[in-house]
């Protein structure tokens, strides 16, 4: 694996900014629409115990006008993605309160921001089990249950009141997840619930399965979503390979992506943010890994469904930028 | 149709596994450091056991961010531990780790 090091020197707490830039464009039905993207990130450490952070999305999307008159329209989009501070409270308890993103399997939390996502598009079972808006506001625990050398098992439990305030809406709602991580064999195993408080009380549950074979480059991960009126599963694996001078050689930054994800209307009613007809969609993607946290990513998607099957062509530009806020103590 | 198209999924999924068993008896561990100080080049017990918790936590949802100032590496085992549940033991393997 490539490691992260820092420069020499004494590590310090400045408070860090980071975040991705990039641009997306993408093909769909014919329509070509371009996106660019910041998401800035601010993680800011309060004393010994405090980490206080937040992640914002700023975007201009191009679409072209429909009813067939040429050109394009645009519109934008600033939002705070979280706010949150994190306080720890011991190795096994971290309280968090803020504008925080929904624990409910692993995409919302973890792998939404475009410097780590493989590809441009979240799954389409994203919306599910995170309120479609992906984030709570109020508290959460987290933490780690049980730390063993063979096992270790995590858990996050969150509680969200409700708001329609512009920067910081949220749903009534609580849940949680946890999650057992086997490292001899790099599984994870997890388990997601949570329920809608407020109109009708929708359950959501779902599970992720994670494998990332030691001394690999590989990673396969899935997640399977279920709630009120649909439900999904993707499957996505990446593999860079090591045989041809290792990760960082011209050749070892190719990485392959695919993934497989299908979605099941369990009712006619498509408030949940799932296609409104069963969809079965391939997404083949190749990545290239260019030095100095660079990342281009492009891939071609099949989409089947009942309404209208479609192919989808993307490709994009991601930096990953990271640096401190201030120069810091010599 | 969907049962096809499902077991198509499976099949394939089934494939990938095999790729990647395959993978994993063919490769050998790659860990050339994208940007390392002189003491990184020959590891102590203390940065393997850095190494272990950045592979077996950071690693897991994202790529490693090339070479980043020492100002900041407090800072980013503090959102790593808050985000992956890090022990204080794993902490400070993590703190010696990015900063040889």
């Amino acid at each position: 694996m490539v490691l992260a090091t820092a420069h020499s020197g004494s590590a310090q707490d400045t408070p860090l900014i980071s975040g991705g830039v990039g641009f997306f464009s993408s093909t769909n039905g014919g329509n070509t629409s371009y996106l660019p993207i910041i998401e800035p990130l601010i993680a800011a450490p309060i004393g010994p115990h405090l980490l206080v952070e937040s992640r914002a999305t700023l975007l201009e999307s191009f679409s072209p006008n429909g009813g067939g008159q040429p050109g394009y329209d645009h519109s934008h989009f600033i939002a705070l993605t979280y706010l949150q501070g994190g306080f720890v409270v011991s190795p096994h308890v971290t309280i968090v309160a803020g504008d925080y993103l929904i624990p409910f399997n692993t995409y919302n939390d973890r792998l939404s921001p475009i410097w780590i996502s493989n590809f441009q598009d979240g799954p389409l079972t994203s919306p599910l089990g995170v309120f479609s808006i992906g984030q709570g506001l109020g508290g959460m625990v987290r933490g780690s249950a049980i730390q063993r050398n063979k096992y270790s098992i995590d858990y996050a439990y969150f509680y969200s009141t409700r708001t329609s305030n512009e920067q910081f809406q949220a749903d009534r709602g609580s849940g949680g997840r946890a999650s057992l991580y086997l490292p001899d064999q790099r599984l994870e195993l997890g388990f997601s619930y949570d329920r809608l408080l407020q109109g009708v009380h929708e359950n959501f549950c779902g599970a992720h399965a994670w494998w990332e074979p030691k001394d690999t480059a590989f990673r396969l991960r899935s997640e399977f979503s279920r709630g009120h009126h649909a439900q999904g599963y993707w499957v996505e694996a990446d593999y860079r390979t090591q045989a041809f001078g290792g990760l960082n050689s011209w050749f070892g930054r190719i990485e392959p992506v695919f993934r497989m994800q299908q979605t099941f209307r369990r009712d006619t009613i498509a408030s949940d943010g799932l296609p409104s007809a069963n969809t079965q969609r391939a997404d083949f993607g190749l990545d290239y890994n260019l030095p100095h946290n660079t990342r281009i990513l492009t891939s071609y998607s099949r989409q089947f469904s009942a309404t209208r099957n479609t192919n989808i062509w993307e490709t994009g530009l991601v930096y990953r930028f990271l640096f401190p806020t201030w120069k810091g103590k010599q | 149709m969907n049962i096809k198209r499902t077991f198509i999924g499976i099949v394939v999924f089934a494939s990938v596994s095999l790729l990647a068993f395959a993978a994993q008896q063919n490769s050998t561990p790659d860990t050339a450091p994208a940007k390392q100080s002189k003491a990184a080049k020959a590891p102590t017990p203390a940065q393997d056991e850095g190494e272990r918790v950045f592979q077996r936590n950071c690693s897991r949802c994202h790529a490693a961010p090339e070479g980043f100032s020492p100002r900041i590496s407090g800072t980013i085992v503090r959102h790593m531990r808050v985000r992956a549940s890090l022990s204080r033991h794993d902490e400070k393997a993590l703190l010696r780790f990015l900063n040889p």
